[in-house]
């Protein structure tokens, strides 16, 4: 995935020269309807250039011809310059595209006749699959397509959609059951029932959406077009009404001119909402995209407006609040075995076990017992690792055969080989399940050795995270399948608000309907089919990729890391997009004072000279006030395409501290910052030699 | 001496404050928010029974079952019916009044534009008068036409703010509560106590109350009077104070009297002058902090009246100041400085009993509600004083406003500042816990923008005629100034008026009513459709996410949000009228010939 | 066949919803007008009879003999240099017509206003000329009502000279008059300090009859 920076399409010649293209066919009146504000402006562009070429052809009129072609560029630019923003938008959605084609590259599928290993295959070009097909993949294969596993087990390389370099295991049944297409079998083999069409496939889904193929307006930003469109409705009539004022005026001052159409159309154009108009659609699209940067797939816009409003978050304990991983907290002996006995068998099972739970036994058996680690190969042992087939790992060491597993699969062993395991054992792990760690059995042979504890580690910094979440106003609940009262420890631990153990797929759907009784807007990950039910209900549902296919049906966003903590980069981005829109549409409003002070008094200066007295900018000469005006209102569109594509800067804080923040740089600073820039227009026109 | 006029209208504003404290409570349980009158948790329940007591009969009479909850398409269909009913009415009144009894001076029916606009005016409760009352209109057409429309219009009013907080405090209704039922306890158990009181309040102090009377008197001075003309001066009585009690206190302002509230026999006291203020503007307060009640938050109405008193505040001290400074077009031979025994001020068009500081008190406060009654000519107000008076108007009378409608349409703009704000802390807005989204957007959009189009485009219809305009008689941009307050009067149903202009002819009486009609009932009948579709909502749990909408700095957005929208729609019309006249040079005064 | 139910503001508007609603706005607008619009004045007519006889009929002012001089509260059009005079009123065809009430109307900036107060100033300064200093505003500029019955102290004082020389009374008694009947803020707050000028008239009336022509019964 690439991960680049939107400064770096910015300072990309190449994209700017072809959204400079974009913004030019985008002109097309029946795509520029979509925005109302900036249809209008365009018709009135249009309108003012017919007016211009009417003069210059020699039509009479007031106003002097070069100056109604300056304010036809304005409006020209300023409908431009939004096109421009949205087509630089969908440039960097389409860099991201590309990069996702390159891994749905065709690959040649072995295609087979029937659902079984040994049915006869055919090759076929992974382009030619349709949803239902069976196919084999082998180690080296590439997967050919979406597809879910009906045989085998394997493991997985899925960098290449997740940048994740570990493998996963994929296997039938169970929650592990999906293969995306583009990834690469690592080892061993699957037959696979493709589930999507070439063209539906999730990359493909990913894809149209980056490139706005298929974007709708959220609610949001209906209601948003809603409030522009009447705002520019108001400032129509406030500018065309300014025709019969001026003429009313210019009749009872007994000097002057009613005002000409140039100027009432310069006025309209910087009053009418056009900075935020223009760059509405640009911020939705860069919403999206900022998602697909964080390696989530949304299924619509409105999923992740949605995310923005999210106030209770349910997270799965592993892997979101602890390490995925279990540490060894201590060994447990059976009678008649030492506990350096139990940690030396242990830390000779784990030398070259590269888990995370392997190397956490060495290290424990390490600070407990000082026992070394010695070198596997030195010791002349043979290393047995974790298979998907055996579940346990262990070595083979001068004819010891020490293994470690989990219980269950210990036990078949033991039994297979003629051992019984001992009652004393059983309850040993029974305690340490009871008090939420998990039991690893140790045996030598057919002698049982003893217990590893395996314990939950809480992650390094999440307390603080879930604090700043609380200060948001939104509320963490953990669901673990843990008793009550190891989740409570966990729960403590961590810091979250509420937790619900023993959770089955029922009590997780009864929370959260009882959570959106409450008027909530409930989030949630999950990647088993059970979670499916929940993950439907969810306001925002995140599947996992790893997940099964009807979780992720259910879902509306898909994780591609399979990473429980992205639910708060998700929010994290809604937010952003919400704030991007809030913001740049409180600027554009506040924009709107300072014009009134450029053009009021140059537009009636010549009725009421006392009006010059509003003039507090002390601009040169009516006609480099208005140009400035309108110059000053296109190029601040241009400005601020880097905030609508980056997102206004987000902080986890309370909304009211938001608030204030947000409008004191964009309310007031929309307020002032025109004042100078204006001025400085003005400066540059007149020293440019405009009258 | 400044600091005593200072003094009073402290001393207003105290007794304003005062007394919507006392009405609040009363107000807050004319509408009961629930559909269940039994459990209301704050303990009005006697007060209830009572006001059941007073409406049951009217209703059963009427044959509307009591307990009859209405969607909000039926509420708004039986408000427009119920205007249309008293409109038709109205007309049929004015037009027949020569054959109708209690008509002592024997006047003829009122003329068809006249009646028209008259019609149109007190239906939408904005009491625009383009006659004048004592030579147009038999005590008849005043007490059985106007002065029921005075309780009407105004308790349509509160019954709109009623379905507007129905649909925030509700949740998952398809009803918004019966409009028959609220209007009878509106009228008959509120507003009718309150002008029983304030009525007999104002007869105490001189205001007339009788069957209508005319007495002609010989002038004292019966010498001094040139000869040719009367030495005799008719004064006429009537049934005023039950009128001006309404009138005051329903925001309606159409007075018995062409004078309307500077007529000593509507306003005879500085102590009746308080009462009228007060009668103003203590409903409007009283109805934020009603909303407090109502949403179970009074946290929220105070904020809601914190935003209208940060709007009017400065205004006032503007105005006050503005009106109590010279007039410097006047010649230098004239006193208008303010000492012990002299009030000063620019006293053209005020009267002295009031003085400059609570004529501009009353002004500000009846073009702040849509009140629209005067104590004082504003057209001869000083340019920035006249403007204050118009902005207050064209700012969509939201500070304080029209009872109800007043607080109805700030909460209106407190959701599209909601909807602006939220979004700029990252969350799909929602006010009280409702979601604000496209259908309130959109019908909260009509209710900001109709009234200002609608002044705007009639304004500038009379800008293009040019014998239209002549109607105007003051010269320069004061005449534009006349025009422009006209129709930010009637498209903003205040009533009152720049007086001068003589707004009787085809064009100014039906564009006028055109504006009231179309401004009153856009604005009515979006805000129950924001009521309805608010109600069907569920309700959002409250977070530390939640856009807190009762600190200061949401009551200065709200306020932010209003004063954007009035100064973008209007200050280039202003800078034609009042600011062009306050800027223009001083004229050279003429001296005596 | 069973429908989704609509959301309540996306019920169609039926004719039957409007029309149903026609009947009780008929019947409302009827009750009410009787309640409000017939009851309500009566009573309130009654009410303020009982209660304040004199003041909800007009505050009439009465000479002994129980013949309507004015009204306490509507002022008079006074001329002759024996009377103090009021403010200017801008009432329809004559002064002070209360059947016309009403103001000039005239912008603060409109060149009439300026020259009919400079012509206003030219008269007083014909008919005070004992008086040298600046003219009083309230002497100068029409009321809201052309009925304002009140002038201020300070520009009925100014008038003490030549009402005192017309009526043949020492200034002093007339100036005494004059204080003595200034009605101060109500508590010290509410109205401006404020002469009544028909009463005024009245009280010099009864203090030196005959003056000016009166229309008092000996």
């Amino acid at each position: 995935m690439t991960h680049d920076e939107p400064a770096g399409i910015l300072a990309d010649p190449g994209a700017i020269l072809r959204a400079a293209g974009d913004a030019l066919t985008k002109l097309d009146p029946r795509r520029m309807i979509r925005s109302p504000v900036m249809f209008t402006i365009e018709v009135g562009a249009a309108l003012i250039t017919g007016l211009a070429m009417a003069r210059l052809a020699g039509q009479p009129g007031a106003e002097h011809p070069a100056f109604i072609a300056a304010v036809a560029v304005g409006l020209w630019a300023t409908v431009l310059f939004a096109n421009f923003a949205e087509a630089m938008a969908e440039g960097r959605g389409r860099a991201q595209a590309d990069a996702l084609r390159k891994t749905r590259s065709d690959t040649l599928a072995k295609r087979l006749t029937a659902p079984r290993r040994e049915a006869a295959t055919e090759a076929v070009s992974s382009t030619q699959l349709r949803a239902g097909d069976h196919v084999l993949i082998e180690a080296g294969d590439i997967v050919p397509g979406d597809g879910e596993v009906i045989d085998g087990v394997a493991s997985v390389d899925e960098s290449a959609i997740t940048g994740e370099s570990a493998p996963v295991i994929r296997e039938s049944g169970g929650d592990r059951n999906t293969v995306t297409g583009g990834t690469r079998m690592l080892s061993d083999w699957l037959v696979i029932r493709i589930t999507a069409n070439p063209g539906e496939s999730f990359l493909d889904r990913m894809i149209s959406m980056v490139e706005g193929a298929k974007r709708q307006k959220t609610p949001n930003e209906i209601a948003l077009d809603i409030l522009l469109a009447g705002l520019t409705l108001v400032f129509l009539v406030v500018t065309a009404t300014l025709l019969p004022f001026s003429m009313h005026a210019v009749a009872s001052a007994g000097r002057g001119e009613p005002l000409g159409l140039a100027v009432l159309a310069a006025l309209f154009v910087c009053l009418a909402p056009t900075t935020i108009g223009g760059l509405l659609p640009a911020i939705g699209i860069a919403g999206i995209d900022r998602m697909v940067r964080a390696n989530v797939l949304a299924t619509s816009g409105r999923a992740v407006e949605a995310a923005g409003d999210v106030d209770v978050l349910l997270l799965d304990k592993t892997g979101t609040i602890t390490l995925g991983n279990r540490q060894a907290a201590s060994f447990l002996p059976a009678t008649g075995v030492t506990e350096r006995e139990l940690a030396e068998a242990a830390q000779l099972s784990s030398l070259a076990d590269e888990t995370p739970e392997g190397r956490s036994i060495v290290i424990l058996a390490k600070e407990r017992h000082g026992l070394r680690g010695r070198d596997v190969e030195a010791l002349g042992a043979t290393f047995i690792p974790f298979t998907a087939q055996t579940r346990t790992s262990g070595v083979d060491l001068d004819g010891r055969q020490i293994r470690k597993g989990a219980r269950d699969t210990i036990q078949k062993a033991v039994v297979a080989a003629g051992g019984t395991m001992p009652a004393e054992v059983n309850r040993i792990c029974d305690d340490v399940a009871k008090a939420g760690a998990t039991p690893l059995v140790v045996i030598d042979g057919t002698r049982v050795l003893g217990v590893i504890e395996l314990k939950d580690v809480v992650k390094g910094g999440i307390a603080e995270r879930f604090k700043e979440l609380r200060a948001m106003g939104i509320r963490t609940v953990m669901i673990t399948g843990d008793n009550p009262l190891t989740a409570a420890a966990i729960a403590a631990e961590a810091g979250v608000d509420d937790f619900l153990a023993e959770a089955t797929p029922e009590a997780k759907l009864a929370m959260i309907r009882r959570y959106q009784q409450e008027g909530h807007l409930v989030a949630m990950t999950g990647d088993g089919t059970n979670d499916a039910p929940a993950l439907a209900q969810a306001d925002v549902a995140v599947a996992m990729n790893s997940g099964t296919q009807a979780a992720k049906e259910a879902g509306n966003m898909v994780d591609l890391d399979s990473n429980p903590t992205k639910l708060l980069e998700i929010v994290a981005v809604g937010k952003q997009l919400l704030m991007t829109r809030g913001s740049l549409t409180t600027f554009s409003l506040a924009n709107d004072v300072s014009k009134y002070f450029a053009i009021v008094p140059a537009a009636f200066g010549g009725i009421y000279p006392q009006l010059g007295a509003l003039d507090i900018m002390r601009l040169h000469s009516p006609t480099t006030a208005v140009l400035a005006a309108v110059a000053f209102n296109a190029l601040v569109i241009v400005g601020l395409v880097p905030m609508a594509l980056k997102g206004v800067r987000y902080r986890p804080l309370p909304a009211a501290v938001l608030l204030r923040q947000n409008l004191l740089v964009w309310g007031l600073g929309g307020l002032l910052l025109p004042f100078p820039c204006i001025k400085l227009l003005d400066l540059l026109l007149a020293a440019c030699g405009v009258p | 001496m400044m600091t005593g006029a200072w003094i009073e209208v402290a001393a207003i504003l105290v007794a304003t404050a005062l007394a919507a404290i006392v009405i609040a409570p009363w107000l807050a349980a004319v509408f009961p928010m629930d559909d269940a009158p039994s459990g209301r948790p704050d303990g009005n329940r006697r007060l209830d029974r009572w006001l059941d007591a007073i409406s049951g009969p009217v209703l059963r009479a009427a044959g509307v079952r009591r307990a009859e909850e209405m969607t909000a398409a039926e509420y708004g269909a039986a408000i427009l019916l119920f205007h249309a009913a008293g409109f038709v009415f109205l007309l049929v009144l004015l037009r027949s009044q020569a054959v109708l009894p209690w008509n002592p001076d024997g006047l003829p029916a009122v003329p068809w534009l006249i009646a028209i606009n008259t019609a149109a005016s007190f239906v939408t409760n904005t009491n625009w008068q383009s006659y004048a009352g004592e030579t147009t209109l038999s005590p008849w057409s005043q007490a059985l036409g106007l002065t029921v429309q005075n309780f009407v219009s105004a308790a349509s009013g509160l019954c709109v703010l009623a379905v507007l907080v129905r649909g925030l405090v509700r949740r998952d209704s398809p009803t918004v509560g019966s409009f028959w039922r609220d209007l009878a306890r509106a009228t008959l158990g509120f507003l009718l106590p309150l002008a029983i009181l304030l009525g007999l309040l104002l007869a105490s102090q001189g205001v007339v109350q009788s069957f209508a009377t005319a007495i002609d008197v010989p002038l004292v001075d019966g010498d001094g009077v040139p000869a040719g003309e009367k030495a005799t001066r008719r004064i006429v009585t009537g049934p005023v104070a039950s009128q001006v009690a309404i009138k005051q206190l329903g925001t309606n302002g159409g007075g018995y009297f062409n004078a309307n509230g500077a007529h000593p026999f509507e306003n005879p006291t500085p102590l009746s002058n308080l009462l009228e203020i007060v009668a103003m503007l203590a409903i409007p307060v009283a109805g934020c902090l009603a909303f407090g009640r109502w949403v179970g938050d009074r946290r929220q109405g105070r904020a809601l009246l914190a935003a209208m008193a940060v709007l009017f505040l400065p205004f006032l001290a503007l105005i006050v100041h503005f009106e109590t400074s010279p007039n410097p077009a006047l010649p230098r031979e004239v006193d208008q400085s303010a000492s012990v025994d002299h009030e000063g001020g620019p006293l053209e068009g005020k009267e002295v009993r009031f003085g400059p500081a609570a004529s501009a008190l009353f002004a500000i406060s009846t073009t702040a509600t849509s009140c629209g009654a005067v104590n004082a000519l504003h057209d001869s107000f000083s340019p920035l004083g006249g403007l204050v008076a118009m902005w207050m108007m064209q700012l969509g009378e939201v500070v304080f406003g029209g009872v109800g409608t007043g607080l109805a349409g700030l909460i209106a703009y407190t959701l599209v500042a909601v909807f602006v704000a939220g979004l700029m802390v990252g969350r799909s807005p929602e006010y009280l816990g409702k979601k604000i989204e496209a259908r309130e957007m959109k019908m909260g959009m009509i209710v900001l923008l109709v009234p200002p189009i609608a002044t705007l485009l009639g304004t500038a219809s009379a800008c293009v005629l040019p014998a239209e305009a002549a109607a105007a008689p003051n010269p320069g941009p004061h005449g534009f100034s006349e025009l422009l307050y006209a129709f930010s009067s009637a498209g903003n149903n205040n009533g009152s008026a720049f007086g001068g202009l003589s707004a009787t002819s085809p064009f100014w009486t039906l564009a006028l009513a055109a504006a009231m009609l179309v401004s009153r009932l856009l604005t009515m009948l979006p805000l129950v459709a924001i009521g309805g579709s608010l109600a069907a909502k569920r309700t959002v749990a409250e977070s530390p996410g939640t856009l807190p909408t009762h600190t200061p700095l949401f009551v200065l957005l709200v306020a932010g949000a209003v004063i954007l929208v009035g100064a973008l729609s209007f200050v280039p019309a202003l800078a034609l009228g009042p600011i062009a006249e306050a800027l223009q040079p001083r004229p050279i005064a003429e001296g005596p010939s | 066949m069973p429908t989704e139910p609509l959301p309540p503001h996306r019920t169609r508007i039926l004719p039957a919803t409007i029309l149903g609603q026609l009947r009780p706005a008929c019947s409302m607008l009827v009750i009410l007008t009787v309640i409000t619009g017939v009851l309500y004045p009566l009573g309130m007519t009654l009410a303020a009879r009982i209660l304040f006889p004199r003041e909800s009929s007009g505050s009439l002012l009465r000479a002994a003999d129980g013949t309507v001089l004015g009204s306490l509260l509507i002022g008079q059009p006074f001329t002759e240099p024996g009377w103090f005079h009021g403010r200017p009123s801008a009432t329809g065809a004559s002064p002070f017509d209360p059947t016309a009430s009403g103001g000039s109307n005239l912008g603060p900036t409109n060149p009439a206003l300026a020259g009919t107060v400079a012509e206003r100033v030219a008269a007083v300064q014909r008919e005070e000329p004992s008086h040298a200093g600046a003219i009083p505003v309230d002497l100068v500029t029409a009321s809201a009502s052309g009925l304002d019955p009140h002038i201020s102290p300070r520009a009925a004082l100014l008038q003490v000279p030549r009402v005192a020389a017309a009526r043949g009374l020492p200034m002093e008694e007339v100036r005494d008059l004059v204080a003595g009947r200034i009605e101060p803020p109500l508590l010290g707050i509410l109205g401006r300090p404020r002469i009544n000028v028909l009463t005024l008239n009245l009280a010099l009336e009864a203090l030196a009859p005959g003056g000016a022509g009166s229309p008092l019964p000996p």
